[in-house]
């Protein structure tokens, strides 16, 4: 056990704390769920790009600083500790570009990594359907192969899509086999918004704001080149981003400390009883045990001893703090927490994290399948 | 960076797990609900070095630190080990007495009766000015208790063997030395809890997986699996916390004590809800004294409020965080 940071870790911690110091905007964005929120959040990615503080752990040729996973926690760590921007292009920049960095081809890499680095192009993740949710793999959203083309004509629709009305290109599920059941036949595709076919109507979240999309492709026609992994390999190309979303890469500790940090100041400010501050202490503990238990996982994934279904323990650990930290804020808030303001906001997006990336009953089967060996069925 | 128990932590954990896998077995734990000191067990232990975990190697013992301490004690919990265990490794740096398993050192820290003191050859009397207390010179009255292994005992009024002349560290300025013992005590014992509802799940796991009702194994319930999915979240994430608290203790973190209160109050809980979990997965069989689990389950009961509850170590959370964010 080490828990000292390298010279070169407190370098690069420094050097990330001082740049944040000096750039993150003063006043908080309007929510990046918004159309005009996006649009400053946008510009907010490419000072982070120009500066390559973008994407840290990506190779250098990328935009990247090739940063180790130590230096990249450090990163998250200070960029929530500096009350930094929400990350818009975190669809890409965390689910897709792992999945593309495993899977892509050298110039699907070449041509779509700078792009999505420097907030050029914007993802957004196509997989759910009206009638595929938890249930992925019975989506029937369809490709068709039109040899003479050279390529593949897309049909279907696509929902609950995070952002997607802002966004310029959608990677998704597609079932390619027509034959073909469950999670056999599908292929993972990269699509432009504006191919012609393709229609996108955003919608309200929970909260009201336009952070959701349908998507509808019909008879979009693209090219082979669009094929992320190898045609029929969607499901296992698919699953390799599932691992990123559950886990570290999307929900990294520093996220969780710094609301609590925020937490302990709101308490601070205010009278609070002792039950209140039990409260805190719990939630002060249980942010520091994700932090722990992040530390303890990439150790141990770089010793060799990692373990099948741990990203499920990550998902179903931050989603369920998330909500328990916005719980205690608005009761500290009292009659204050019915106003719209980052609580209130922030707690209402809390309640989606149980749903999102696999919802923690599909996790709470992993832990129990994968993990602990019980039967499927 | 390394988060995570050193190649030779987790070999003297594998080396300890040989040995409790036939020196501590599900017999010698009911006799110990008996009344048995298990004398021939702990021979074993002290053969394997381990009431000496703590004490210097030029003072006859390993000279290992606390990271070494939580792995051996958490899998001693998986074996459910009776006796003062925890108590005896954090005493013996203090005093010089035997470390080869013939000495069993309970500690008094309130009014009450004394856990383990009914099995124990002597008492750290921590209640007044701190004394080691010679056990065959007072009478020891056993106090029935949930857990029969944990062998609470009343002591005596005014003992005559208070024997402060064979102590090492309690004739100095001992108040540093009691208070590290107070910590690793706790830090101990949140440990051995987690290995307890280690053993809790793994046979349960087992159980569930067996057992058939409706046709099919109840394991195959998502009923059955959720909370038992639950409950190992809860344990996941509590023993980074026992590890975390293990280095502040070796490295003289300024902030030890609040990283102990930290895995004491998440072990406590997490071991308490494995316990209801895993009583309730097993239905009726896993509600009697002739099935092994009850053995785990009661003494997880005991342990969770032993070296102070989960709550009060929050309240102790609280008021660290407090005075942190006040400076």
């Amino acid at each position: 056990m080490d828990l000292t940071e390298t010279t070169d870790e407190a370098a690069f911690r420094d050097e990330a704390r001082a740049w944040l110091d000096a750039n993150v905007p003063a006043a908080p964005l309007p929510s990046g769920d918004t159309r005009e929120g996006f649009a400053l959040h946008l510009e907010w990615e490419r000072r982070l790009f120009e500066a390559r503080w973008a994407v840290v752990s990506w190779p250098a040729a990328y935009g990247g600083r090739d940063a180790s996973v130590w230096q990249w926690l450090a990163f998250e760590e200070e960029y929530y500790r500096a009350g930094a921007p929400q990350r818009v292009t975190q669809n890409g920049i965390f689910l897709l570009a792992p999945t593309l960095f495993a899977f892509g081809t050298q110039e699907q890499q070449d041509a779509l990594l700078p792009r999505m680095a420097s907030a050029q192009d914007l993802w957004c993740q196509g997989w759910s359907e009206p009638g595929a949710g938890s249930d992925l793999a019975s989506l029937t959203s369809r490709a068709l192969r039109d040899e003479a083309a050279g390529g593949w004509r897309l049909s279907g629709q696509k929902t609950w899509t995070t952002r997607g009305a802002f966004c310029t290109h959608i990677f998704g599920l597609f079932r390619s086999d027509p034959s073909s059941q469950r999670h056999h036949g599908l292929t993972y595709f990269l699509v432009p918004l504006d191919a012609p076919g393709v229609t996108v109507r955003g919608f309200a979240r929970l909260d009201g704001d336009e952070g959701f999309a349908e998507v509808w492709f019909d008879d979009v026609f693209i090219p082979d080149s669009a094929v992320l992994g190898g045609v029929g390999e969607g499901w296992k190309v698919a699953m390799a981003t599932t691992g990123s979303e559950r886990g570290l890469s999307l929900r990294s500790p520093g996220r969780y400390t710094a609301t609590v940090d925020r937490l302990l100041r709101l308490a601070a400010s205010r009278d609070v009883d002792a039950t209140v501050e039990s409260r805190l202490a719990q939630a002060w503990m249980d942010a520091e045990a994700y932090r722990l238990f992040t530390l303890r996982q990439v150790s141990a994934e770089q010793a060799g001893r990692g373990r099948p279904g741990e990203s499920s323990l990550n998902k179903l650990f931050w989603s369920e703090l998330d909500i328990r930290l916005h719980e205690l804020a608005l009761d500290i808030l009292g009659p204050e927490a019915e106003l719209e303001g980052p609580w209130s906001k922030g707690f209402q997006f809390s309640l989606s994290g149980p749903i999102y990336a696999g919802t923690n009953e599909v996790q709470r089967n992993i832990v129990a399948e994968r993990l602990l060996g019980l039967p499927r069925k | 960076m390394y988060f995570g128990l050193s190649d030779d932590a987790l070999a003297l954990r594998e080396g300890l797990r040989e040995v409790l896998s036939s020196a501590c077995t599900p017999a010698v734990v009911r006799s110990a609900w008996d009344g048995d000191p298990c004398e021939p067990l702990w021979k074993t232990l002290g053969s394997f070095g381990l009431p000496g975990l703590l004490v210097p190697e030029d003072r006859g013992g390993l000279g290992l630190d606390e990271l070494s301490f939580v792995a051996a004690v958490e899998e001693a919990g998986w074996h459910g080990v009776p006796g003062p265990l925890v108590e005896t490794i954090v005493s013996a740096p203090l005093l010089d007495l035997p470390l080869d398993g013939s000495v069993r050192i309970a500690v008094a820290r309130s009014s009450g009766p004394v856990p383990w003191a009914a099995v124990s050859t002597h008492v750290l009397d921590l209640r007044d000015e701190p004394a080691l207390v010679d056990l065959s010179s007072v009478e020891v009255t056993a106090v029935p208790t949930v857990d029969r292994s944990r062998a609470l005992g009343s002591i005596s009024e005014s003992p005559v063997g208070h024997a402060g002349a064979s102590d090492r560290q309690l004739r100095d300025d001992h108040t540093t030395a009691l208070a590290l013992l107070e910590l690793r005590a706790t830090l101990g014992t949140a440990a051995f809890l987690l290995g307890l509802a280690r053993r809790q799940l793994d046979l349960t796991v087992a159980y569930v997986k067996d057992r058939q009702q409706f046709g099919v194994p109840v394991g195959s319930f998502q009923a059955v699996k959720h909370p038992i999915a639950n409950a190992v979240v809860d344990t996941e994430f509590a023993w980074p916390a026992v590890l975390r608290a293990a280095y502040s203790l070796s490295t003289n973190d300024p902030a030890a004590a609040m990283h102990v209160s930290m895995a004491k109050a998440l072990a406590s809980d997490a071991a308490y809800r494995m316990s209801r979990v895993c009583l309730q997965a097993h239905g009726a069989i896993g509600y009697t004294v002739e099935y092994d689990l009850h053995l785990f389950t009661k003494r997880t009961w005991a342990l969770a409020n032993d070296w102070d509850t989960a709550a009060e170590h929050r309240a102790a959370v609280a008021r660290a965080l407090l005075e942190r964010t006040a400076s």
